[in-house]
């Protein structure tokens, strides 16, 4: 606690010219604020200040610093100042904490709203674009490599190609099961319900058949491995980027792109054609699962009318997309892993980046695939 | 007589901050520390010496209270760190500041504001009085004015040690852990950090666990220095005394080539009485020839180094 007393020697309230003031008790950073306020509140008047520190059993810069800006603005005033009964301690802070006082602005400048938001939206739209070129660019190398590596003029790194295909199909294969499954249930229950108004029920198996073979199945396959594989690509070659391994492989004279990117790209095609031909015949047995309990349409009707309703064509037409989002989520997750710079944080905002680009490229590319098979008659 | 001095056990009628009694931490399987003592007195700079993986930083991280301790007892200030209760151990807080290898330097606030933020947690402040105090912290610690509104991504590694120091110090403590402070940074600023420290140790009073490879640092600087290897507290004492110390890897280090050369050679007394032994002329060799920043003699001032 400390204590301040302003003493002006007045006793009959004349203009006092010779002021004084007499600090006592800790003047520490955990008492400053009130000993702060009151020395605030005083307005610079008189010829002189002394300001008497004798009575501070315990000062620290912050109280230092609050005495210093006193003399100093009282200084400014034209006030003569001066301080008394100071320990060399005491004083010694004081001439520190003088010495340092520089005005230091704390952050940065704000300037006028509307023109920063103004220049964020310009900025995102250049990074934007920009990214879009990048991405081609690197979407080239990697065909390029990929092509090379096809003929055979470059080597492909079986071992990785078979630890990614591990880490991407196999190690998926429970999630990916069982989320097909319950997908493939509830659309048989509320198909039931909409088809038992007409007493169609048995149509369920039309709508499984088709939905799941021809778009759910591959399509939430995908999305489900944009989301545990391009963020663990990104973050993999992100991290591996930031420990300058990259750099690292140029070095020695192995293509980044050859060594991380061909190898995952192959691997994610293939096993996402595997994965979502899984998909879509976890989702057919979740449906019949619930046909059989709930309709009591026993597995062989609903086989035979399976084969019946679902032509070969919409499985073909599913499966043929997978190798497809493959090749682009995986280059979406490389891509943003090699964008990485700078620090770990970069790293994060990369791995989130690569997921929801992943995905939105994913469902946009499977509204070109519909429009374009229906065009060709496939209905 | 000698081996008393070199004892990490400060004589009972010693003041001190730090009292580290029969330490034992480890990982698993592996032990970092078998009954360790040491003692920090009140107002020195102490020095923690040991090859990579004998625990310097655990020994740190254990005492500020971020590594688990599986047995012995630990009291700062007086008080057992593991026994406190959640007020206690906050307000224990309060009264040491830490500086981490790479300045740990929250990356979504400027210089300025991470200084800041302990007086938000601790302290009632007005947000003016809050900015003039992180003002004079930062040219304190030697950064330009332009370095308040930065953010830490703009600061180069040097900077960022500075900007750590000065949020370290924002509460004025009376205890400071540096962990590798002049670690991979130019000899120049190097120096120019270890005479921060010692100016801001004699300015403010402070006491200073320090963590170092450093052998320019540890002659410049330090007024002791502990030596931990085979899991404990080799010994304490000034460079002089742990150069007569019989042990190898103790010799190793300081009577090695570099250790020589940090020493000037002559194994110039780096930590006499006055604690300003290293600031003479050949006590930094490895400066010496480019006007070590320790020199400025009696009027060495923080000021004078916020420009060097």
């Amino acid at each position: 606690m400390a204590i301040l007393e302003l003493d002006d020697n007045a006793a009959d309230g004349a203009e006092v010219a010779d002021r004084r003031l007499a600090v006592r008790g800790e003047l520490t950073i955990a008492n400053i604020a009130e000993a702060n306020d009151r020395l605030r509140s005083i307005a610079p008047a008189g010829k002189s200040l002394a300001i008497d520190i004798g009575g501070v059993d315990l000062i620290d810069t912050a109280g230092a610093f609050v005495i210093h800006r006193v003399l100093r603005d009282w200084k400014a005033a034209g006030v003569a100042t001066r301080l008394e009964n100071a320990t060399g301690d005491a004083e010694r802070l004081i001439a520190e904490v003088a010495a340092n006082d520089i005005p230091v602005p704390c952050r940065p400048e704000r300037r006028n709203s509307g023109l920063e938001r103004l220049e964020r939206i310009g900025e995102a739209l250049y990074h934007a674009s920009h990214n879009v070129g990048n991405f081609l660019a690197f979407l080239g190398q990697t065909l390029a490599v990929l092509a090379q590596t096809l003929i055979g003029r470059r080597q492909l790194r079986w071992n990785s190609v078979i630890h990614q295909c591990e880490a991407i199909g196999v190690n998926a294969l429970g999630i990916v099961g069982l989320l097909l499954f319950l997908v493939g249930m509830v659309l048989a229950q509320q198909g039931a319900v909409q088809l038992r108004q007409f007493g169609a029920e048995v149509f369920v198996v039309n709508l499984i058949g088709r939905a799941t073979m021809r778009e759910l199945g591959i399509l939430l396959t995908a999305i489900m491995v944009a989301g545990r594989s391009a963020s663990a690509f990104a973050a993999q070659i992100g991290s591996m980027k930031l420990n300058q391994e990259v750099d690292a492989l140029e070095t020695i004279g192995m293509s980044p792109i050859e060594v991380l990117v061909i190898p995952r790209v192959i691997a994610m095609s293939a096993m996402l054609l595997m994965l979502g031909f899984f998909g879509s015949m976890m989702a057919v047995l979740g449906g019949g699962l619930f046909c059989w309990v709930s309709l009591d349409i026993p597995p062989v009707t609903f086989l035979t009318r399976l084969q019946e309703v679902t032509p070969l064509s919409d499985m073909v037409i599913g499966l043929i997309k997978a190798p497809v989002f493959g090749i682009i989520i995986a280059m979406m997750g490389c891509y943003q892993g090699m964008q990485v710079t700078g620090n770990a944080e970069s790293v994060g905002r990369r791995t989130t980046q690569a997921v929801v680009e992943s995905i939105f490229a994913v469902i946009v590319l499977d509204a070109f695939f519909a429009v374009f098979f229906s065009a060709l008659g496939f209905n | 007589m000698a081996a008393d001095r070199l004892s990490p056990i400060l004589p009972d009628t010693a003041d001190v901050v730090i009292a580290v009694r029969g330490l034992v931490t480890g990982f698993g399987q592996q032990i970092v520390h078998q009954g360790l003592d040491l003692d920090v007195q009140r107002g020195e700079i102490l020095g923690v010496v040991g090859g990579s993986g004998t625990g310097k930083s655990v020994l740190m991280r254990a005492i500020i209270g971020l590594n688990e301790v599986r047995a012995g007892s630990i009291k700062v200030f007086g008080s057992e760190t593991n026994t406190l209760d959640d007020a206690a151990a906050k307000d224990l807080r309060r009264r040491w500041g830490v500086l981490f290898q790479e300045g740990a330097l929250f990356s979504s606030l400027t210089v300025a504001e991470n200084i800041e933020l302990p007086m938000r947690e601790f302290l009632n402040l007005p947000q003016a009085l809050m900015d003039e105090l992180a003002a004079y912290k930062v040219s304190m610690v030697g950064l330009p004015a332009a370095a308040g509104p930065k953010f830490p991504s703009e600061l180069s590694g040097g900077m960022k040690k500075r900007a750590g120091l000065a949020r370290a110090l924002a509460l004025d403590p009376l205890l400071l852990f540096l962990d590798e402070p002049t670690a991979g940074l130019d000899p120049i600023s190097a120096a120019a950090f270890d005479t921060l420290i010692k100016v801001l140790k004699q300015t403010l009073g402070l006491t200073v666990f320090l963590i170092t490879h450093d052998l320019d640092t540890l002659n410049a600087i330090c007024d002791r220095v502990a030596v931990l290897a085979d899991q404990r507290v080799l010994a304490v004492g000034t460079i002089p005394e742990l150069l007569d110390f019989d042990h190898p890897w103790v010799q190793e280090y300081f009577a090695g080539p570099r250790g020589r050369a940090a020493n000037g050679d002559g194994g110039r007394a780096a930590n006499g009485d006055g604690g300003r032994a290293a600031d003479s002329d050949g006590g930094r060799a490895a400066n010496s020839d480019g006007g070590a920043a320790g020199n400025n003699g009696e009027g060495n001032t923080v000021s004078e180094l916020g420009v060097a």
